[in-house]
């Protein structure tokens, strides 16, 4: 009996805690949510000045954050489909083959991920002012390709682990040739490593404040834009961009997590069965 | 590269793996060396180069960059930013533990949600989010106005612009680092080892101690090198947090890579942020620490 109320104690406390750490988790956020309904038009945009749906609307006539957003995608997008070819080859190449200096690349490939951002942003700086590499959009798609590939290529490498040879072997015996082997048995094998990967990397590059501060030049991603304008208060308009990227996100994880579109293709054929 | 043929009777090994090798694991070789290696190796030479009276780098041998870091100044900040990285990287355990304990040990469905819940906040921007924070806890921010407006105090309290703050936007930012690996290392975790020690006696702090704390070590290190090298670099949450004071290693690096203008100097704070990172790396893997689990 006493033990029983112990219990339920402890669980009740476990909860509160839980509650506690996922408050502290999305208080910013919901502040950067609420803001962005918030009516106020004058700096810093601080004081709560009751509901408004306005920003949303203006958020549409502030170019210069649009072209941010813009540049952001276009550089999320390149760098991603950049770092899953390279990634990928890579996680297959290392996992079939043996060559001299193989570890050499493994231990280079744990760079990027363990030597803190800022170090990657100015070496990458340093080389791209001394080999005169514009600074704008191609130089932050090499910069984000580059944090990016080892995840991916870790990802690929996880899938690789259960993989069974004899399938390739059998593709090759039936007659199709080592590019037809690789493009339809191997990739569609390792599909969902390459996107666990392309998703974090994704993620990674629309984020990514510190490399790209040192790589952008005159190019403003997102985030930058961000960091441009909290000196002069963050305008309601940025956190309703913000609220729709979050917005976006999420949308975007569950239907590639979820296996939503597998469902709906499941949907749809037993409707077109009946 | 020279590829060895490795064994196995395949049909195919008479075709040559020289030219699929090459394609498959040369590109990456050839962005890891211009892109990472060449890079890092131009910085250490860079730490040991002078400046003219332009700012410009000249190739003149010189070990002054190193001396001036000797400086009590940045000394200071180093162990500053050391104790902030130790600081946030202790507060992230105790609270990161104990949550992710019961993350893991919750059932069915619920677990994956609540799982989600840790990552979903990492998809908002870094940055908008450490705002969020600032207007929160600032002097005409929310936590005060409604403090004022229950009556709970006259004046607003000064929360912001402290070391306290730059620690608490570091956890913030850090805390999934530690929690991710956490959970993996608890849920792994075999219960019938708890109830093995339970079953022979042990009482439950016992069982912790002996039984589960080791078991989940691993989790905690790898957490623990998460959280503690990037936070000596998080340039931006001392910018926006702590005021404008140089709080963190990479406030120093930043300054000279841009107002500071000294890049020979930035690269020698950079080769000493490196050396202390691969010190922490070795330090990990000598515990028994895995690479693989650094990778996300």
């Amino acid at each position: 009996m006493t033990k029983k109320r112990k219990k339920r104690g402890g669980s009740i406390l476990s909860v509160i805690y839980c509650a506690l750490v996922y408050l502290f988790l999305f208080l910013p956020i919901t502040v950067v949510v609420a803001n962005s309904f918030n009516a106020t038009t004058s700096k810093p945009y601080l004081s709560w000045k009751g509901f408004t749906l306005s920003w949303y609307v203006k958020l549409w006539e502030n170019e210069s954050l649009l072209e941010s957003f813009g540049n952001t995608m276009l550089i999320a997008i390149a760098s991603t489909i950049l770092a899953a070819c390279v990634g990928t080859l890579a996680a297959v190449g290392m996992y079939k083959y043996k060559f001299r200096g193989k570890s050499v690349i493994d231990a280079l490939l744990y760079i990027p991920v363990v030597i803190p951002e800022i170090v990657l942003g100015i070496s990458l700086l340093t080389l791209f002012t001394n080999i005169h590499v514009p600074r704008g959009h191609l130089s932050l798609i090499i910069a984000h390709a580059t944090f990016s590939i080892p995840f991916v290529i870790f990802n690929v490498r996880a899938r690789l682990s259960g993989y069974d040879n004899s399938i390739e072997e059998a593709s090759m015996d039936l007659g199709a040739n080592r590019i037809a082997t690789f493009l339809r048995v191997t990739l569609p094998v390792l599909a969902p490593g390459i996107g666990g990967g392309a998703l974090l990397a994704f993620t990674l590059s629309i984020d990514d404040v510190i490399v790209s501060y040192f790589t952008n030049g005159q190019v403003k991603t997102f985030p930058l834009k961000v960091m441009e304008s909290i000196k002069s208060g963050v305008s309601p308009d940025v956190n309703a961009l913000s609220t729709l990227i979050l917005l976006g996100t999420i949308l975007l994880v569950v239907l590639t997590q979820s296996d939503l579109p597998g469902k709906l293709r499941a949907m749809a054929a037993e409707r077109m069965g009946k | 590269m020279r590829e060895k043929k490795s064994g196995g009777l395949s049909r195919h090994t008479f075709r040559s793996n020289t030219l699929p090798a090459l394609c498959m694991t040369g590109p990456v070789t050839v962005w890891l060396i211009i892109f990472v290696a060449v890079p890092l190796l131009y910085v250490a030479v860079m730490s040991f180069c002078s400046i003219d009276q332009n700012y410009n780098v000249v190739f003149r041998f010189t070990a002054e960059n190193y001396r001036r870091l000797a400086d009590t100044n940045y000394i200071q900040i180093y162990g500053q930013s050391l104790l902030i990285a130790a600081l946030t990287t202790a507060i992230c355990i105790l609270i990161g533990y104990p949550f992710s304990f019961l993350i893991a040990r919750t059932k069915g469905r619920k677990k994956g949600l609540l799982y989600m819940l840790v990552i979903i906040p990492f998809w908002t921007n870094s940055l908008i989010r450490i705002y969020g924070w600032r207007t929160f806890l600032g002097t005409s921010g929310w936590l005060n106005r409604g403090l004022e407006a229950l009556g709970l105090i006259d004046e607003p309290l000064d929360l912001l612009f402290h070391r306290g703050t730059t620690v608490l936007g570091m956890v913030y930012c850090l805390f999934p680092f530690m929690v991710l690996p956490l959970y993996t290392a608890i849920e792994k975790l075999d219960r019938s080892m708890i109830e093995a020690s339970e079953d022979l006696g042990a009482r439950r702090a016992a069982t912790f101690v002996r039984v589960v704390l080791p078991l989940t070590a691993g989790g905690i290190f790898s957490g623990s090198i998460m959280v503690f090298i990037p936070c000596l670099g998080y340039f931006f949450v001392s910018d926006i947090l702590g005021g404008g004071n140089a709080d963190v290693i990479g406030n120093l690096i930043e300054r000279q890579f841009q107002s500071g203008n000294n890049w020979p100097l930035g690269a020698a704070l950079s080769i000493t942020l490196i050396l202390i990172t691969l010190l922490l790396v070795k330090l990990y893997q000598k515990c028994g620490g895995d690479m693989e689990s650094l990778g996300g």
